[in-house]
C-alpha cells in the first residue's frame, strides 16, 4: 500500500527533472560549471594584458620588469603626471592631433562612404559594378606599397605634413571599407519603404535623409567605429605624412619615444597607453548600443 | 479627389528581349470610382499601379490625374496615396508618427495633425496603438495602419496594391468589406490591384483584367461575369472556372458528346460569319445540371466530388470526339454523386452558354 502509493510520486520529481534540463534556456549543473569555467577561464586570458599594463603604468621603471613581479610595489601616479605633463614630450598635443585626426577622417568618411553607399543601393549609373570592384581592389594593397605614391600626392598637392593630408590618407582606406559595409546595410533596408517616402512627399533627398539614415544607425555606428579606429592606432601613415615636429605629432607616433633603442621606458610607456585607449573605449561605449542591429524589423509583414 | 485616365501607357523595361510590363494601356476610372485591377501573376498590374504613382516611368503614352498630365511629375506632386503590399511602414516611428508623416511635410500645424490622425485611427480601430512602434503589431494592425498613412492624407486617389495577401483568409474577407465600405464613405478614387478574382468581384464598381500587360476588358462585374469578351477573361473570372471546351460546330449549334446544344442565333450568326468548323464554348458550373438517365444529355463518369456545404461540386470526365475532356458541375450540396458513378449531364439555360473563336479567343456574339 505504501509502496504502491509513493512509487509513482518518486517516479515524478525524476522525470520532471529530466524534462527541465532539455527545457530551452536551462542547463544542468553540470553543464553550467563546465561552461561558465570555460568562460571566465577565457576572459581572464584575454583581460590580463590589458590589466598588466595597468598594473605596470603605476610602477617605477626600474621596477615594471622583475623576475618576481608583484601586484603593488612602489605604485604611485608618478608615470602619469610625468605623461601628462609633457616632460617626456607633448603628450597633450600628440592627443590633441590624434582626437582631431580621428573625429575629422570619421566625419569625412562616414559622410562620403554614406551617400556613396546609398547610391550604389539604390540608383543604376554606369559604372556601379566598376566603382564597387575598384573599392574592393583597393583594399588588396598592403600599406607598405601605398606609402610612397600617396607621399607623391601629398607632395603635389601640398599637404604634406599636414594633418589635412594624412585624414585624406585615413580616407582612401576607410571610405571603400564602410562604402562596402553601408551598401550591405542599405541593402537590407526594403526599397518599399523608399517609395512610400517619395509618395508621402519626400525627394530622393529627403528620402536618404530622413528614412535610410535613421534606419542605418546601427550600421553608421559600425562605421564610424571603424574609421575611428583607423585613424586612432595608425603608426606608419602618421609617421610618414606628418611633419617630424615634436608638437605635430599623433599619440601613436609620440608613444615611440619610450621606446628607444638600448632603453624602453615601461612604466612611461604603459601608463601612456592606458590614456590612449581610454578615448577608443569611450567611442565604443557609445557605438555599442548600435552593434545590435534588428531596428528595421517590422518594416515588412514579419 | 480625381479622375484618372490612362492614355495608352506603356513601361517596357529593356531587356532581351524587352518586357512590355504594361502595353498600350487606355483606361479612364470616374471621379470616386472604385476600379480593380485584376490578372493573373506577371500580368503587369502593379507596374500599371506604380506608373500611376510616379515610381516606374511611363515609356509611351502619358498619365492623367484630376485631367492634368501627370507623366512627368515626380510621385509628391501627384496627390496620391498608396498602401504597399508589404505595407512599407517606417520602423523607427511610432504608428501616429507613421500616419501623420506626409502631414508633417507638407508643413501641416502639429496640433491640426494630431486630430487627424486621432480621427483616422478611431475609424480604423488603432487609437490604442498609436505610441507604439510597427514592429509591436500584428499584421492585420499594421495593415489597418498602412490604410490610415492613406487616409490622413486626404490623398485625390488612393493606390491599393494587393493590400490583403498578407492576411489570414478570414482576416481578409473581414478587411475586404472594411475597405469597400470606407472607399464609399470618402468617395475617393482608388485603384486596387489583386491577383484574387473574388476580391475583385466583390469589391470593385468595375474590374479591369490585364493579361501580358494587356487590358483584356474593363467592366463592371456583373458584365464581366455574364458576358466576358474573350476566353481568357471568361476562365479568369468565377470559381470554380467555367468549362471552356473547343467543340465541332454543327448548323443546329455545338456537339458535344452526341447531344447538340442548341446556341443563340446571334452566337451561330458570328461563328458563321468567319465559317468556323469549331468553336471554344463555355459554360459555367452553375449552369449546367445532373438530368435523369432518361434525358437527353452529355455522359460523365464522376471522378472527384467536392463537398462545400450548401453545394458540391463535381468532376468528370465526358468524351469529345476522341479525347475525354473534364467538366465541373456545380449541384445540390445535399445529393451529390458518388464517385465513379455514371451521370448524365445537361444544359440547364442555353442562354447562358458562351462561345468564343478557337483561335483568337475572341467573344463570337460581339
Ligand atoms: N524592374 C523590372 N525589370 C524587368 N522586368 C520587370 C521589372 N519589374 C517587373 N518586370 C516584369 O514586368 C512584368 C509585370 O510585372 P508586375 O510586377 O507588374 O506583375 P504583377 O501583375 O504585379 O504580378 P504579381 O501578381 O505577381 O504581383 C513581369 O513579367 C515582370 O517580370
Ligand atoms: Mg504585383
Amino acid at each position: 500500500m505504501t509502496f504502491d502509493a509513493s512509487s509513482p510520486r518518486v517516479a515524478n520529481p525524476a522525470a520532471a527533472a529530466r524534462a527541465t534540463g532539455f527545457r530551452r534556456g536551462t542547463r544542468s549543473t553540470a553543464a553550467s560549471i563546465g561552461l561558465h569555467t570555460a568562460l571566465i577561464t577565457a576572459s581572464l586570458i584575454a583581460v590580463f594584458p590589458v590589466f598588466w599594463v595597468l598594473v605596470t603604468s603605476f610602477k617605477p621603471d626600474a621596477r615594471a620588469v622583475e623576475t618576481t613581479p608583484k601586484l603593488f610595489n612602489e605604485s604611485s601616479l608618478d608615470n602619469y603626471v610625468r605623461v601628462l605633463s609633457g616632460e617626456k614630450g607633448d603628450f597633450l598635443a600628440w592627443f590633441g592631433n590624434s582626437v582631431l585626426i580621428a573625429l575629422l577622417t570619421t566625419a569625412i568618411a562616414v559622410f562620403l562612404s554614406a551617400t556613396t553607399a546609398y547610391a550604389a543601393s539604390r540608383f543604376l549609373f554606369p559604372g556601379k559594378r566598376s566603382l564597387m570592384l575598384s573599392f574592393l581592389v583597393v583594399q588588396m594593397f598592403p600599406f607598405a606599397v601605398l606609402i610612397v605614391p600617396l607621399y607623391n600626392v601629398l607632395l603635389a598637392l601640398g599637404l604634406q605634413g599636414t594633418s589635412l593630408g594624412l585624414v585624406l590618407v585615413y580616407c582612401t582606406t576607410a571610405v571603400p571599407f564602410c562604402t562596402y559595409m553601408l551598401k550591405g546595410y542599405f541593402d537590407t533596408i526594403p526599397q518599399d519603404i523608399d517609395e512610400a517616402g517619395r509618395v508621402d512627399g519626400l525627394s530622393p533627398f529627403g528620402v536618404f535623409w530622413r528614412l535610410v539614415l535613421p534606419l542605418a544607425r546601427p550600421g553608421l555606428a559600425v562605421t564610424a567605429f571603424y574609421a575611428f579606429l583607423t585613424a586612432w592606432g595608425e603608426v606608419a601613415f602618421a609617421s610618414a605624412f606628418l611633419s617630424a615636429a615634436d608638437e605635430s605629432k599623433t599619440l601613436a607616433v609620440g608613444l615611440q619615444v619610450f621606446v628607444q633603442q638600448n632603453r624602453t621606458e615601461w612604466g612611461h610607456l604603459a601608463a601612456a597607453s592606458i590614456v590612449v585607449a581610454i578615448p577608443a573605449v569611450v567611442v565604443f561605449y557609445l557605438v555599442q548600443r548600435f552593434l545590435v542591429t534588428g531596428l528595421s524589423s517590422g518594416a515588412v509583414k514579419g | 479627389m480625381a479622375e484618372v485616365a490612362y492614355d495608352s501607357a506603356s513601361r517596357i523595361f529593356s531587356g532581351n528581349p524587352p518586357v512590355r510590363a504594361v502595353d498600350q494601356l487606355n483606361l479612364d476610372v470616374a471621379d470616386g470610382e472604385f476600379l480593380v485591377l485584376v490578372g493573373p501573376s506577371g500580368s503587369g498590374k502593379s507596374t500599371a499601379l506604380r506608373m500611376l504613382a510616379g515610381l516606374e516611368d511611363v515609356d509611351e503614352g502619358a498619365i492623367k490625374i484630376g485631367g492634368k498630365d501627370v507623366t512627368n511629375v515626380p510621385p509628391k506632386g501627384r496627390d496620391i496615396a498608396m498602401v504597399f503590399q508589404s505595407y512599407a511602414l517606417y520602423p523607427h516611428m511610432t504608428v501616429a508618427d507613421n500616419m501623420g508623416f506626409a502631414l508633417k511635410l507638407r508643413g501641416v500645424d502639429k496640433g491640426e495633425i494630431k486630430n487627424k490622425v486621432a480621427e483616422a485611427a478611431k475609424m480604423l480601430d488603432l487609437t490604442k496603438y498609436l505610441d507604439r512602434k510597427p514592429k509591436a503589431l500584428s499584421g492585420g494592425q499594421r495593415q489597418r495602419v498602412a490604410m490610415g498613412r492613406a487616409i490622413v492624407r486626404e490623398p485625390s486617389v488612393f493606390l491599393m496594391d494587393e493590400p490583403l495577401s498578407n492576411l489570414d483568409a478570414k482576416l481578409r474577407v473581414e478587411t475586404r468589406a472594411n475597405i469597400a465600405a470606407l472607399q464609399q464613405r470618402l468617395g475617393t478614387t482608388t485603384i486596387y490591384v489583386t491577383h484574387d478574382q473574388v476580391e475583385a468581384m466583390t469589391m470593385g464598381h468595375r474590374v479591369a483584367v490585364l493579361k501580358d500587360g494587356l487590358l483584356q476588358q474593363c467592366d463592371t462585374p456583373r458584365n464581366l461575369y455574364d458576358r466576358p469578351a474573350n476566353a481568357f477573361v471568361a476562365g479568369f473570372m468565377g470559381s470554380p472556372a467555367m468549362n471552356l471546351k473547343t467543340v465541332p460546330l454543327t448548323s443546329e449549334g455545338a456537339k458535344l458528346d452526341g447531344v447538340v446544344v442548341p446556341l443563340s442565333r446571334a452566337a451561330l450568326g458570328g461563328a458563321s460569319g468567319e465559317s468556323l468548323s469549331e468553336v471554344t464554348f463555355g459554360i459555367r458550373p452553375e449552369a449546367l445540371g445532373i438530368v435523369p438517365s432518361s434525358e437527353a444529355g452529355m455522359d460523365m463518369t464522376v471522378e472527384l466530388v467536392e463537398e462545400l456545404g450548401a453545394d458540391a461540386l463535381v468532376h468528370g470526365a465526358v468524351r469529345i470526339g476522341d479525347s475525354s475532356e473534364r467538366f465541373v458541375v456545380r449541384v445540390d450540396g445535399r445529393t451529390p454523386p458518388t464517385l465513379g458513378q455514371n451521370v448524365k449531364v445537361a444544359v440547364r439555360d442555353t442562354s447562358e452558354i458562351h462561345l468564343f473563336h478557337p483561335e483568337t479567343g475572341n467573344r463570337l456574339d460581339g
